[in-house]
């Protein structure tokens, strides 16, 4: 008994590391040995952009993410709001060297990060606050970073996937799920479609109550027979065949972009 | 108070120069001042409006040998000139324009036969003042531009620092210590050139060698942190390396190619620099992958003008820059007359 409750004493915090640049990811590794002793901690993975980190988590949990926030592909606040999709997400820590807009929004939000050069007396803490501390929400995340994303995620059975927004052709919200369609998949993600209007104003445009519309595919509209889904014109778009109908309220709309 | 305050800002360390006589600007400028003063002369002479064009011939006729005669002697003697001192080098200034005045006046009046002395000593008087107001009018206004080149530095200071950069390079200093203590020393020692380099108080023009040497500094430190993704290629003439150029003129957008080129791309990306000559011309060129994503980035837009207005000040309309989007790369061009290095 006693062995036992003492091994669940040590039980090391698993951290997983994040950031693009190698040196950077070497002096945490180093910090992360030195304060070993006070916080017992074990580094399940070192990834040199979000994407690769989001990967190496579907096969190696983590406690912890350490990450850097100025990334190549990915800035790692993007990161961290799409790992809040994952059912346990680690707690997230940052490191920056300089972001003035970024660690002002930390402040306001309580969210813990760390500033290049990392002090090692610093991290020892962080990792000692993130063990013990309450985990924070994927809003607490979207506040940090209002940008829209670069990418959907897409959580299937566990496992993350990223779609880039650039390969979107639409949208469509069905019950409680939303479809998204690119050139070659279908995904399912569950999330509500006037907020993803509302993220991705600047890409996307609403041609139908239940349907999201990638701005630059637009090729062209067809005359639809009949009256399909209070609508009398289709959209065509650029890599689908499908027809996508544009409500009779959204048609002045739609069409003024298409001009333009 | 506030006039206690500016002299902290040493804009009179340097003493008072004679214009750059081999500047196009420059010499467009005393061109265009002389033949106003014959303009004006011209109408103070004229009785009617119709006489205005035949005094100006006239007044004209005496003004262009001289004027044309002792712009090309002050070219030639212009290095010459800049080593007297402020002093030595007004008097010779005004002596050759005196002398040369005479002697195309002189030559003039021998091949019309109709040598008139007190009119030739009036037209060298009036030369020679006309020369001293301008003399005066240049200083007058390098005077007025001292301060907007303290304030230049002064940008190219904050401009130049990117926290980013120190903290980074810093952090990455730290991670090799235990590991490679050979490189961490090299690269503090980099860190600490740089910044000697960028702290500097300095508005002489310096070798093009040494701001390559500055840059080749600056990018050791980048490598430590970017590795393989930072990729160089400089094409460099060796008579080019002689050129004089402005201090702080080449790292700044050596540095933003980092930030804007290499950085935000996953996959590792080039950055190329050409520096070579074209006649009497030093040209620059500098490359780097294009992110369109990345372009609400801030600080390279006041990099570019701070080096647009030191080239303005150092070269006048000799000199230009120019960028744009040429398919995946975004490219800077500069052009300046070249100097050769003493």
């Amino acid at each position: 008994m006693t062995s036992l409750n003492q091994e669940s004493a040590v039980t090391p915090l698993r951290v997983l590391i994040v950031d693009d640049e190698p040196p950077a990811r070497a002096r945490l590794r180093d910090l992360l040995d030195d304060c070993r002793a006070q916080v017992p901690n074990a580094i399940v993975g070192e990834a040199g952009s979000g994407l690769e980190g989001l990967d190496l988590l579907a096969s190696n949990p983590a406690d912890v993410a350490l990450v850097d926030i100025h990334m190549p592909g990915m800035s790692g606040i993007e990161f961290a709001r799409h790992l809040q999709l994952l059912e346990v997400p680690p707690a997230v820590i940052f490191v920056t060297a300089h972001d003035r807009y970024a660690v002002e929004a930390f402040e306001v939000n309580a969210v813990d990060y760390l500033l290049k050069p990392v002090r090692s007396g610093r991290i020892a803490a962080a990792l000692k606050k993130a063990a013990a501390g309450p985990r924070l929400g994927r809003e607490v995340f979207d506040r940090v970073d209002p940008h829209p994303r670069r990418f959907l995620s897409v959580n299937e059975r566990g496992r993350l996937t990223l779609v880039p927004l650039a390969e979107v052709l639409y949208l469509k919200a069905e019950l409680k799920y939303v479809t998204v369609r690119t050139r070659e998949h279908e995904y399912l993600i569950e999330a509500s479609l006037a907020q993803l209007e509302a993220e991705f104003a600047a890409l996307l445009i609403r041609i139908h109550r239940n349907c999201l519309v990638a701005r630059r595919l637009i090729r062209g509209f067809e005359r639809l027979e009949g009256d399909v889904a209070e609508a009398n014109w289709a959209v065509l778009i650029e890599g689908c065949q499908e027809r996508l109908p544009v409500s009779r309220r959204q048609w002045a709309q739609v069409k003024a972009l298409a001009k333009s | 108070m506030a006039e206690d305050k500016a002299p902290s800002i040493r804009q009179n360390d340097r003493s008072d120069a004679l214009p750059d006589f081999r500047n196009l600007g420059v010499v467009a400028r005393i061109l265009l001042m002389v033949n106003a003063a014959a303009l004006a002369a011209a109408l103070v002479r004229a009785q009617r409006v119709a006489e205005i064009g035949s005094q100006f011939f006239q007044i004209t006729f005496w003004v262009e040998p001289a004027l044309f005669a002792s712009l090309a002697a002050l070219y030639a003697a212009s290095a010459v000139l800049a080593r007297l001192g402020y002093a030595w080098g007004f008097a010779c200034a005004l002596a050759i324009v005196a002398a040369l005045t005479a002697a195309m006046a002189t030559v003039q009046s021998l091949l019309g036969h109709n040598l008139d002395w007190p009119g030739l000593l009036v037209g060298v008087l009036l030369a020679v003042a006309l020369a001293a107001l301008m003399l005066e009018y240049f200083r007058v206004r390098s005077r007025a531009f001292s301060p907007a080149l303290a304030e230049a530095r002064l940008q190219a200071l904050q401009a130049r620092i990117r926290p980013h950069f120190l903290f980074n390079s810093l952090n990455a200093v730290l991670a090799i210590i235990r590991v490679d203590p050979k490189r961490a020393q090299d690269a503090i020692e980099d860190l600490a050139d740089l910044f000697r380099s960028l702290l500097a108080d300095d508005r002489q023009l310096i070798p093009m060698r040494e701001e390559i040497a500055l840059c080749r500094q600056y990018l050791n430190l980048e490598h430590l942190r970017l590795g393989e993704r930072l990729q160089v290629h400089w094409s460099i003439d060796p008579e080019a390396e002689n050129a004089l150029v402005p201090p702080m003129l080449l790292q700044p957008l050596v540095e933003n190619a980092v930030y804007h080129g290499i950085e935000p791309g996953l996959a590792a990306g080039a950055i190329e620099i050409r520096i070579g000559l074209d006649g009497d011309r030093l040209l620059v060129g500098l490359s780097n992958p294009y992110h369109p994503e990345h372009q609400h980035r801030q600080g390279n837009r006041m990099a570019l003008a701070n080096i647009r207005e030191r080239l303005l000040l150092h070269f006048d309309v000799e000199a230009k820059l120019d960028t744009g989007i040429d398919g995946e790369r975004y490219r800077i061009g500069m052009a300046m007359p070249y100097r050769r290095a003493p």
